[in-house]
This record gives structure tokens, C-alpha cells and sequence, in this order.
């Protein structure tokens, strides 16, 4: 039967279980906008800002471990995009933008709303297509989400032109894909697989370094079990938190800039490092040259590219984490590493994380500690970049995959409001904590009307210190403390979230915080918290930048605090 | 150190563009390419020069490797080739100097091609070091313009990029039509 475009496209999307579209509309998309009330089974989600509609879809992405789908008009539409893909790019997770563009007979005249966006986004997407053919939608649609998926997941771009839409072909929806340039190596290679066994049974101080690719490949429970059998310490990077429980007595927390000093440590006296679904990211490693000096590397990874891309390797693996831990899990041996692991607790003790020190005003620390506490840790933690998000990450503990979405890799301001939308729709059952600094809320917070309208319950935690606080940190420490540019004067956030139709405290003392948090989480709907915290905390331990892991700042401590009795 | 990667793209808009984009967002330079169909209708063959050490070069072709359009692609610095390069060079020219022109020409068997009042063009092929020999040779009578092709490459024998090394064992068979199961290229 003969279909249009738009209805080609639809229903292609229903064919691949697409249930929610983010999306704003413009002229290029008209006649899909019209499609859509024929496909009820579509939910669209109209976001302000197309940026907002890249982020949710990558936030509900990263939650299901479905693909996200956004969708944008062309020319500004697509170009708001942008920040968006190249998120999701970075941080591997798998959307499909649909682009508006202008129509074929005027492509390429500079029309009005034209841009090629194709060529924009070919070093942010895994793969891109312009469909100048009708007949050739329904196989890029199959095409785009089994690239977006297969192997290492990222972001696929649809260009559809106007005319497309509305001209009209025959429908058949493919069931395979042909693409011979496109097979990634899935299963690990066996003699690679047992030269790791062996590295690892000969190890006397072995460390995992864990990445997000352990939960892309749904590769927990065998990170669990491998760990636990060679007694191997856990340390994960920022994206990896939550593939490890960070309650088990084998985790470590996070490693890198921010991460715990006993992780880095840890990774810096290690004799072998086994690095799974990681990819050696400069935040995580500090100076290349000086990364775990002693050990031996044992690398596995789905994307071959990243194997020897930053830190030598011994043992490359190339495949799915998951099938490669199982075959890892028979060869290696019961450990102990009593010693190891017994020095492991000793930097533990000597540089530990739980106490948070007495200061005059409202610590942020603190905040993040009292809504772990209340949650009871379960909830989603949606965060920001920059200090918030390291806050995020250090003080609130992660015990399962997904339990805290960040901008990793692109380290995008203004992802936590909107991303926290895609968790809540891609979730609606869980709690959705959105961890905002008071700079990159304002980035996107225009999604505030999205959240009314579609009826997104978010808790909105902003951690407001008047500054742009990491760079501010940055200043503190490596610029004499010229504070240029990052002073920020703010809106009153409760009443801006009032003038939406949102409930909203602020809290400016100690005793406030956790009543505040008590309402927000009694309250049905959408609640912000405007958390004025201590303007000039600075997170840490810190690795300087240049500097190696085991050569870290901590906090210079004014006076100590009891322990919270963590 | 220059290498010779081989490639065999799908022939669609923008392969070239992909390819050459992340030189350029990788941070790599390339040396020569020279693009054009293949023994398959659907692909173009690809022959990169790129200079560097070998892990960035191995880098650089995993990273190539990745972009969908790219069926294969094949380091054959180290393997057994033939390589040639093709230049048509414009020389000056006087009635006095023709004649020595014609003479190195015809020792580096390269040919004329074009011959005008002031200038004669002359047509090379041969591996790099053959024409640069030549040009050298001419600059002293003046080059007026240059057009290279940039190097082309063919592996030795049964080895081609569309068999792997270890199909090349098997002796006899045809290769594999791209439809079918091929092997990945990195084995680790």
C-alpha cells in the first residue's frame, strides 16, 4: 500500500518501538506534524528549545537502554541540535535526530531555514543521511537504528526534506540491514581472553577500572562476579558510576580529577589495570605518562579505535563486555589479595570521604548527603557539569546502573534540566532527581514549561553559590583568585519556578534542608529546591591538571566535623 | 614514516568528505589520496598516503575503519606492491632546449605529450622517487605547472583487501562476495 513520507516515516519509527518523540516543530516539518495525530501511538513532546529535545532523548536513552528519538525543523531547529548530538556522541548513547529540511529543488539555493546540517553534524554523529529519495526512508530508518544501537552506540542524523514527506511510496519496512561497512567484532578474541586470565591470576595488585560500556552491555552482574572471585578492587569512571555498587566493600567510587584519593591511589600503585568499557578519558587518567606506572593494562573495549588511543596496552580485548567477562569469569582464579587490599584500606582510612567539615553557611556536600539519605539512594540523579555534578558523584552513593546520568564527555551546561526530563518519561516510576548548578539551570530552563505541560515530576535540586563554581575554583586556585566573569547575579529561582506553576523552597540554613527535601518528595507534582549554599566551597581531592593521580589536593581542613556515621 | 592505507568505500555522496573530515578533526595529515572506481561496481578504491609513526597511523586507520561507508580498509605499507604515481608536467621551452628536454624524457621513459612554442608537457608514471628525480631534472629549465595523481597501490599477488590474510592460505578460492560474512579486519 502507497504511504507518504511522513506516514513511512511513523510508521517505521513504530516499527522499531519508538514510543516517545521529542520535538519542536517548524515549515520543513509540517506535513509530518500533520501525520502524527493518524499514530496515536506515538507520544510527542513538545520541549522550547530544540537543544532540550537532544537531551531528553539522550537522557530516556540512557535509562531504558532503548534508542532516544529527537526531532528538530531545519535550519535553526537543526542547528540547535547540535549541542545535543555531540553529547550524546561523546558519551555513546544512542538517538536518532530527524531533521527537518528545506525541499529538494531548493536545496543548496540558501533558502530560507536551509543549513547543512549533514555536513555540521558529520564529526558528531556515528553516521548521517540526507533522504532525497522517499524510497530509500523506510532503509535509512532501519539503517539509522541499527547503527544508533549496534556495537558502540552513538547518535544517527535523518535529513528529511520537505517534499519527502509528502510524496508517496510503497511501504515495505526491511527486516535486516545490509551494510558491509558496519560489523562490529563482538565476541572477544579467545588467546586475548587468556592472556588476561593470566595477567590477572599472576596480579598482586589489580585494579578494575569500570566504564559506562559495562552498563551499555548490561554487563553488571559479570563485573560482580569477576571482581568478587579475583577480589579485585572496583573503581569506575565519572559515566561508569552505578556499574558497580558503591556500597560494596570492594568499590572504590570514582577515579580521576575529583574521584576519591583511594581510588586514585589505588590506580597509581596498581601492578595491573583492567580498564572494561572505559576509554582513558584526561579527567580520568590525569598525565597520560604518569597513569598506573607499574601496571600492565589489560584493555576491553567494543570500539577498536580506542584500544592504544591514550594509555599503552598490554592485553587488548575487542568485543561486548559482557560476553567477554563470562568467558574471563571460567579462566581466572580465586583470590584474595589480602595485602592489597588491606593497604587499599589503609588509604581509606588515611583519606576518607565521609567527613564533611563544620563551615558558617550551608555546605553543598551536605545537600547532596540529605537527599542520598532520604532517598535512601533510590532515586535517579540527574546533575549539571561542574561542581554540582563532582558533588553529585562524591556524596551521593550509586548502587544501581543508570542511578546517575551525566554530561560526561562534552561536559554540557544546561543537560540536567532537560536530560532529567527524558529519565522521568523514559522512568515514570522512579524518583528523578535533577541536580542543577544555578549557572547551567539557567542555560536550559525553559524546559520548566515543558515539565508543566506534559506533567513531569522532577525534583529540582539547584545548588546555587552565585558563581560559575568550577571555573571560579579553577580562578581560586591557578589564577590568584581573579574572579573574572564568573560571579553571577541570579533570578529568584522559586519565584521563577512559581511563574511556571511550580511549588519551590529555598533554603539557606542547615536545618532547612531536610524538611525541604521531605516536602519535595511528599509534594506530587514537579518541586525546586534553591539550595544557597557556602558561595566559595571548591570540590575536592582535586588532581591538578598536569598532574598524575597520586599527586592530589585535598581539602585544606579549617576545622573537622564529627562524622555524618557513615 | 610514510604509510599506504587502502581503502574500499561505498560509492555514495560524501564518502570522500567523511574520510577527509576526520583527517582533519583527528589531527592527521594527509600526504596524497587518489580516489576511483574499483573491480566492484558499488565501490571506490581509496589510496591514502599518510605520514607518521606506526601507532598513529594504525590510529588513523581504526578511526577510518568506523565510518560506516568504509567496507575495508588495509595498511599496506609492509606488505609486497606495486605503487605508481602518475604527473603531467608543463616545462618550458626554447628550440635550443628542446632537444635535452626529449633526451631526459626518454631516459626516464616518460613521454611528451603536448608541445607548444614555449613549453612541452610531459606525462610520468612510476613510484614517487621516479618523478621527483624527473622533476628535479626539468627545474632547471622551468616548470610551468604540475598536476599529480597522488600515489596508487596494488598488493603483490593473491593478497587483495577484499581477501584477508588468512583467506589467502586457502588456495584457489574465489573471494568472498561482500554480501556474506566477511572477516573483520583487526584480529586481535
Amino acid at each position: 500500500m502507497k504511504k507518504t513520507g511522513a506516514q513511512i516515516l511513523c510508521e517505521s519509527l513504530v516499527k522499531e518501538g519508538v514510543e516517545i518523540i521529542f520535538g519542536f516543530p517548524g515549515g520543513a516539518l509540517l506535513p509530518l506534524y500533520d501525520t502524527f495525530s493518524q499514530y496515536p501511538q506515538l507520544r510527542h513532546i513538545l520541549v522550547r528549545h530544540e537543544q532540550g529535545a537532544a537531551h531528553a532523548a539522550d537522557g530516556y536513552a540512557r535509562v531504558t537502554g532503548k534508542v532516544g528519538v529527537c526531532l528538530a525543523t531545519s535550519g535553526p531547529g537543526a542547528t540547535n541540535l547540535v549541542t545535543g548530538i555531540a553529547n550524546a556522541y561523546l558519551d555513546s548513547s544512542p538517538l536518532i535526530a530527524i531533521t527537518g529540511q528545506v525541499a529538494t529543488p531548493f536545496i543548496g539555493k540558501d533558502a530560507f531555514q536551509e543549513i547543512d546540517i549533514t555536513g555540521i553534524t558529520l564529526p558528531i554523529t556515528k553516521h548521517n543521511y540526507l533522504v532525497r529519495d522517499v524510497r530509500e526512508l523506510a532503509r535509512v530508518v532501519k539503517e539509522a537504528f541499527y547503527i544508533a544501537q549496534v556495537g558502540r552506540p552513538g547518535p544517527v542524523l535523518i535529513d528529511i526534506p520537505r517534499d519527502v514527506f509528502q510524496v508517496e511510496a510503497e511501504f515495505v519496512y526491511p527486516n535486516k540491514v545490509n551494510l558491509p561497512g558496519y560489523r562490529p567484532v563482538l565476541q572477544g578474541h579467545p588467546s586475548q581472553i587468556r592472556r588476561a586470565a593470566k595477567l590477572i591470576n599472576e596480579a598482586h595488585c589489580p585494579v578494575v577500572i569500570a566504564g559506562r560500556g559495562v552498563i551499555i552491555s548490561g554487563a553488571c552482574a559479570e563485573l560482580k562476579e569477576v571482581a568478587e572471585k579475583a577480589q579485585m578492587p572496583v573503581v569506575t569512571t565519572l559515566l561508569g558510576i552505578g556499574c558497580f555498587p558503591e556500597t560494596h566493600v570492594l568499590s572504590l567510587g570514582m577515579l580521576g580529577m575529583h574521584g576519591m584519593a583511594y581510588a586514585n591511589l589505588a590506580v597509581d600503585a596498581a601492578d595491573l589495570v583492567i580498564a572494561i568499557g572505559m576509554r582513558f578519558d584526561d579527567r580520568a587518567t590525569g598525565k597520560v605518562s604518569g597513569f598506573a606506572p607499574r601496571a600492565q593494562v589489560i584493555h576491553i573495549d567494543i570500539d577498536p579505535a580506542e584500544i592504544g588511543k591514550n594509555v599503552r596496552v598490554s592485553v587488548p580485548i575487542v568485543g561486548d563486555v559482557k560476553s567477554i567477562l563470562e568467558v574471563l569469569n571460567k579462566q581466572i582464579n580465586r583470590s584474595e589479595h589480602i595485602d592489597w587490599l588491606r593497604q587499599i584500606e589503609q588509604w581509606r582510612h588515611e583519606h576518607p570521604l565521609e567527613d564533611i567539615w563544620e563551615g558558617n553557611g550551608l555546605l553543598p556536600q551536605y545537600v547532596i548527603r540529605q537527599i542520598y539519605e532520604l532517598t535512601n539512594g533510590n532515586a535517579i540523579v540527574v546533575t549539571g557539569v561542574g561542581q554540582n555534578q563532582m558533588w553529585a558523584a562524591q556524596h551521593f552513593f550509586y548502587n544501581k546502573p543508570n542511578s546517575l546520568v551525566s554530561s560526561g564527555g562534552l561536559g554540557t551546561m544546561g543537560f540536567e534540566l532537560p536530560g532529567a526530563v527524558g529519565v522521568k518519561v523514559g522512568c515514570p516510576g522512579e524518583v528523578v532527581w535533577c541536580i542543577a548548578g544555578d549557572g547551567g539551570f539557567q542555560m536550559t530552563m525553559q524546559e520548566l514549561a515543558t515539565i508543566v505541560q506534559e506533567d513531569i515530576a522532577v525534583k529540582i535540586a539547584i545548588i546555587n553559590n552565585s558563581y560559575l563554581g568550577m571555573v571560579r575554583q579553577w580562578q581560586d586556585l591557578f589564577y590568584g583568585r581573579r574572579y573574572a566573569g564568573t560571579k553571577l547575579w541570579n533570578p529568584n529561582f522559586v519565584k521563577v519556578a512559581e511563574a511556571y506553576g511550580i511549588s519551590g523552597l529555598k533554603v539557606e540554613k542547615k536545618e532547612e534542608v531536610i524538611p525541604a527535601i521531605e516536602k519535595a518528595m511528599e509534594h506530587p507534582g514537579p518541586f525546586l529546591i534553591d539550595f544557597a549554599v557556602e558561595p566559595e566551597e571548591n570540590v575536592y581531592p582535586m588532581v591538578q591538571p598536569g598532574a598524575t593521580l597520586a599527586e592530589l589536593l585535598e581539602t585544606p581542613k579549617p576545622q573537622k566535623a564529627p562524622s555524618l556515621g557513615l | 614514516m610514510k604509510h599506504t592505507l587502502v581503502a574500499l568505500v561505498t560509492d555514495r555522496p560524501g564518502v570522500l568528505n567523511r574520510m577527509a573530515s576526520l583527517f582533519r578533526r583527528r589531527n592527521f595529515n594527509i600526504d596524497s589520496i587518489a580516489v576511483g572506481h574499483s573491480e566492484q561496481p558499488d565501490l571506490s578504491r581509496m589510496t591514502i598516503v599518510v605520514d607518521g609513526d606506526a601507532a598513529k597511523v594504525e590510529q588513523i586507520r581504526k578511526q577510518l575503519d568506523k565510518v560506516v561507508d568504509v567496507v575495508k580498509i588495509f595498511d599496506i605499507t609492509d606488505d609486497k606492491t606495486v605503487a605508481r604515481e602518475l604527473a603531467l608536467i608543463k616545462v618550458k621551452s626554447t628550440a635550443s632546449t628542446r632537444s635535452e628536454i626529449i633526451q631526459i624524457v626518454d631516459i626516464f621513459r616518460a613521454s611528451i605529450i603536448d608541445v607548444a612554442s614555449d613549453s612541452v608537457t610531459v606525462e610520468v608514471t612510476g613510484d614517487e622517487d621516479k618523478v621527483n628525480s624527473l622533476l628535479e631534472l626539468l627545474r632547471g629549465f622551468g616548470i610551468k605547472e604540475v598536476a599529480r595523481t597522488g600515489r596508487i597501490a596494488l598488493t603483490r599477488g593473491e593478497i587483495g583487501p577484499l581477501l584477508t590474510r588468512k583467506d589467502s592460505k586457502i588456495p584457489k578460492q574465489p573471494p568472498k562476495p561482500l554480501s556474506s560474512e566477511m572477516e573483520s579486519p583487526p584480529n586481535w
